[in-house]
């Protein structure tokens, strides 16, 4: 990341991480998830669930930046996000 | 328990019927009405709109009488004992959610001023014709249990009756009065408070995790909780299981419709009441109900001054039918008369009940009056011939 | 970078966050893949858990419909009641229990339709309680009939030809009767939704909320709108954020741009502030003020 100024506490910024959990049974493959998701971190998966869904994949983990989008819109109850609690700092 | 003296006009009234089923209820501990008004009902909710404010109770006119019967239903699982009040009209639209009180199996009582009908009939003036339509009127299977006062005490005293019979059963209790016997002004003696038996909600004494809405005691009537207690049931009209949960198959259907009947069957001679007069010996028996018991009167009288041989059975709980008594009646005597202010509804039962042992004569009335006595004396001429 | 890998496990239902707002036995739900309702379902357990109100306090009453079926996934005393009562049924639960803190969570049809006029009866008294209404434009449950909020020309089951009749305008006929707060959000606003129910719950009097979410299998479907994510995408994406709007302007057409936002936020006495205050200055010492449910 490039500032113009570089802010005072720039060794103290931290980008929190979130660990993306899948309850694969219970998804209808709806792919709100997927759509939403602001890193782009998720994708419907080819593989099929129990139901013949496609359950999605976290195709860029280390991306999810644990805002919870996924978690409040999905209407299953079928993914929710963990704070990963490492951390990653910034490089000025 | 006793009824709260707070609430209890104890003393010698000069009352209509309406008032002394609104002073019924509030001895008997009703703390929530909602009402619509109709007439001839409307007496009722009047009074108790003015009495409810010095005893602490909620008097709301919703908006029509499906609102209130929902929020009677509603208050009663707020853990209130509720009361709504129509007439022939505010009956029917009602019976969407009388079928819904008896699925969620709340305590509540109906009191229904007969009129004449049907549709707009004859608002001011009395009726006996919705005698079926209160044990069949809702779509289903259900059991409901309906009394029938015919004096203005009985409407206090009755009132009371089906406060105790809706919290024992958790079922819809009607109260079948007229527009006669509801405008009726008459003596009215109400005891003191210590004299009022009351029966208490069985609340249960589980815990969360234990507690199952819908399981029944050993008398088919589950324990029941309030909304707020921390229990967390699920209630629904759908065909549920004992968890309260919606199940779609015959099992359960089977298993909770048949409870929900069974309740009030099984426990029949515990609710039925009717009074008998002179049945040991008589050759004829008149079976009524209401106002029309009272219009009786001055038949039976000539009848037995003739020296016929006349017995009257009258129905204080007209559902669920003493049919075990009909039937034992019907076999000693000739024939049962049944005067009643519609075109025959009770009749059929009598009828059923006596399986062909004696003769039911039929005395009908359209309604907008009560009958005339000589037409009475001579059905029970008939009935002797 | 450490690889940080996806946990996928079988089963795992009591980690999700949300399980003890819910009925758990009964998950998975009826509803379709890409019904707005289980978003919004989830909106309100976000509220819920940031509010403060104890939740043994709080109950809900559905009516019959899709959204209807709500009340049978919250683990919340819940009451599923006939079509179009739910009003008059949470009514009676909070006036039998003053303490309770009432939802009414329910469909449009359900509402609006056959129950419009426990609706407005319940604004105009200011009856303390919150109604979501789940706004779909159909009667989704029974198959996709016309509904008193559905869009001029849009297709239904019985308006196989368009429909020609004007909707509602919800807004602007609950705040009219006198409703203090009145919302409208789409599903996809998890989080403004979340918050405007949180804010519902806390305040006094009668508070509605319109929540638009797609129906996919039906209203989409029949309308060619493609499936439950594109048209609740299309709800977002042509909504203007616009607080405090005159309600008169919020009509939605078929496919229109949409108007939410908070419209309404105001104080009036309730229904029991009222009864209670008037009783109180023309009684006397001699009123009583109701006693709440009868103990055993």
């Amino acid at each position: 990341m490039r500032f113009w100024r570089k802010p005072l506490d720039a060794d103290k910024l931290q980008i929190p991480h979130g660990e993306i959990h899948i309850i694969r049974e219970r998804c209808k493959g709806c792919g709100f998830c997927v759509e939403y998701c602001p890193k782009d971190v998720l994708e419907l998966s080819t593989e099929f669930n129990l139901k013949g869904y496609h359950p999605p994949i976290a195709k860029n983990p280390e991306e999810c930046v644990h805002c919870g989008l996924c978690e409040l819109l999905c209407p299953e109850f079928a993914l929710f996000v963990k704070e990963k609690k490492e951390v990653e700092k910034i490089e000025s | 328990m006793k009824a709260n003296p707070k609430n209890v006009l104890t003393g010698q009234h000069y009352l209509d019927g309406d008032h002394a089923c609104a002073e019924g209820a509030l001895s008997a501990g009703c703390n929530f009405v909602a009402g619509y008004p109709i007439t001839p009902s409307t007496e009722v909710v009047e009074r108790i709109s003015e009495r409810f404010p010095f005893v602490g109770g909620i008097f709301i006119q919703m908006e029509d009488e499906m609102a209130s019967m929902a929020s009677v239903i509603g208050a009663a699982w707020a853990g209130a004992k509720a009361m709504t009040v129509t007439s022939g009209p505010g009956f029917s639209l009602m019976m969407e959610n009388i079928g819904l009180a008896a699925m969620m199996e709340a305590p509540c009582v109906i009191i229904n001023v007969q009129r004449g009908g049907p549709s707009t009939g004859l608002p001011t003036l009395p009726g006996q014709a919705d005698m079926m339509q209160v044990r069949w009127g809702s779509h289903g299977d259900y059991e409901i249990i309906a009394l029938s006062p015919n004096s203005p005490q009985e409407c206090f005293e009755f009132t009371i009756k089906a406060f105790n019979l809706s919290e024992k059963y958790r079922v819809p209790v009607f109260v079948m009065t007229d527009e006669c016997v509801g405008h009726m002004t008459e003596k009215v003696i109400i005891p003191p408070a210590e004299k009022i038996e009351l029966k208490l909600r069985r609340y249960t004494k589980l815990s969360p995790e234990e507690y199952l809405p819908f399981k029944p005691e050993k008398d088919l009537v589950p324990d029941m909780v309030k909304a707020g207690d921390g229990y967390r049931i699920h209630v629904t009209g759908l065909t549920h299981d004992e968890k309260g949960y919606p199940v779609m198959n015959w099992q359960t259907q089977e298993k909770l419709v048949r409870r929900l009947v069974e309740k009030i069957r099984l426990n029949k001679d515990k609710i039925i009441e009717y009074e008998e007069e002179e049945t040991e010996e008589a050759e004829v028996v008149l079976l009524s109900y209401g106002i029309s018991s009272r219009v009786s009167i001055p038949a039976i009288q000539k009848a037995r001054k003739e020296g016929i041989k006349i017995g009257v059975l009258r129905l204080v709980v007209v559902w669920p039918f003493p049919e075990k008594r009909v039937y034992e009646l019907a076999k000693k005597v000739k024939a049962f008369v049944v005067p009643e202010m519609n075109y025959g509804q009770m009749v059929l039962e009598v009828e059923r009940a006596a399986k062909g042992k004696a003769k039911t004569i039929l005395v009908p009335h359209g309604g907008g009056w009560v009958h005339n006595p000589e037409d009475i004396y001579k059905a029970i001429k008939e009935a002797v011939k | 970078m450490k690889e940080i890998e996806v946990k996928e496990k079988e089963g795992i239902e009591e980690e999700h966050p949300m399980k003890h707002l819910l009925r758990m036995d009964r998950i998975p739900h009826i509803w379709c893949p890409t019904c707005g309702i289980g978003t919004v379902l989830t909106s309100f357990a976000t509220a819920l858990e940031k509010s403060e109100i104890p939740l043994d306090d709080i109950s809900v009453v559905s009516g019959i419909g899709c959204s209807g079926r709500i009340a049978g996934y919250i683990k919340l005393d819940s009451f599923h009641s006939t079509h179009g009562r739910a009003i008059p049924f949470a009514t009676g639960l909070k006036l039998g229990n003053p303490k309770l803190k009432v939802v009414v969570f329910s469909g449009d049809g359900d509402i609006v339709g056959i129950g419009g006029n426990h609706l407005i009866h319940a604004a105009r008294r200011n009856m303390d309680m919150v109604v979501l209404c789940i706004n779909n434009f159909i009667y989704a449950m029974t198959g996709g009939q016309v509904a008193a909020t559905t869009p001029l020309t849009a297709n239904t089951s019985t308006s196989p030809y368009g429909n020609y009749e004007n909707p509602f305008n919800l807004p602007h006929l609950v705040a009219s009767c006198g409703a203090v707060y009145v919302a409208r959000w789409t599903a996809l606003h998890v989080r403004r939704l979340a918050k405007s129910m949180g804010e519902a719950l806390k305040k006094r009097g009668f508070s509605f909320i319109e929540i638009i979410a797609p129906c996919s299998t039906i209203y989409a479907r029949r309308n060619r709108l493609g499936d439950g994510l594109s048209l609740m995408k299309f709800y977002h994406d042509n909504s203007i954020i616009k607080h405090g709007a005159d309600t008169r302007e919020l009509d939605i057409g078929f496919q229109s741009k949409i108007i939410v936002g908070k419209f309404v936020d105001i104080e009036r006495p309730t229904f029991l502030d009222s009864l209670n205050e008037w009783n109180r200055k023309v009684l006397g010492e001699k009123f009583r003020e109701y006693g709440g449910p009868i103990d055993d």
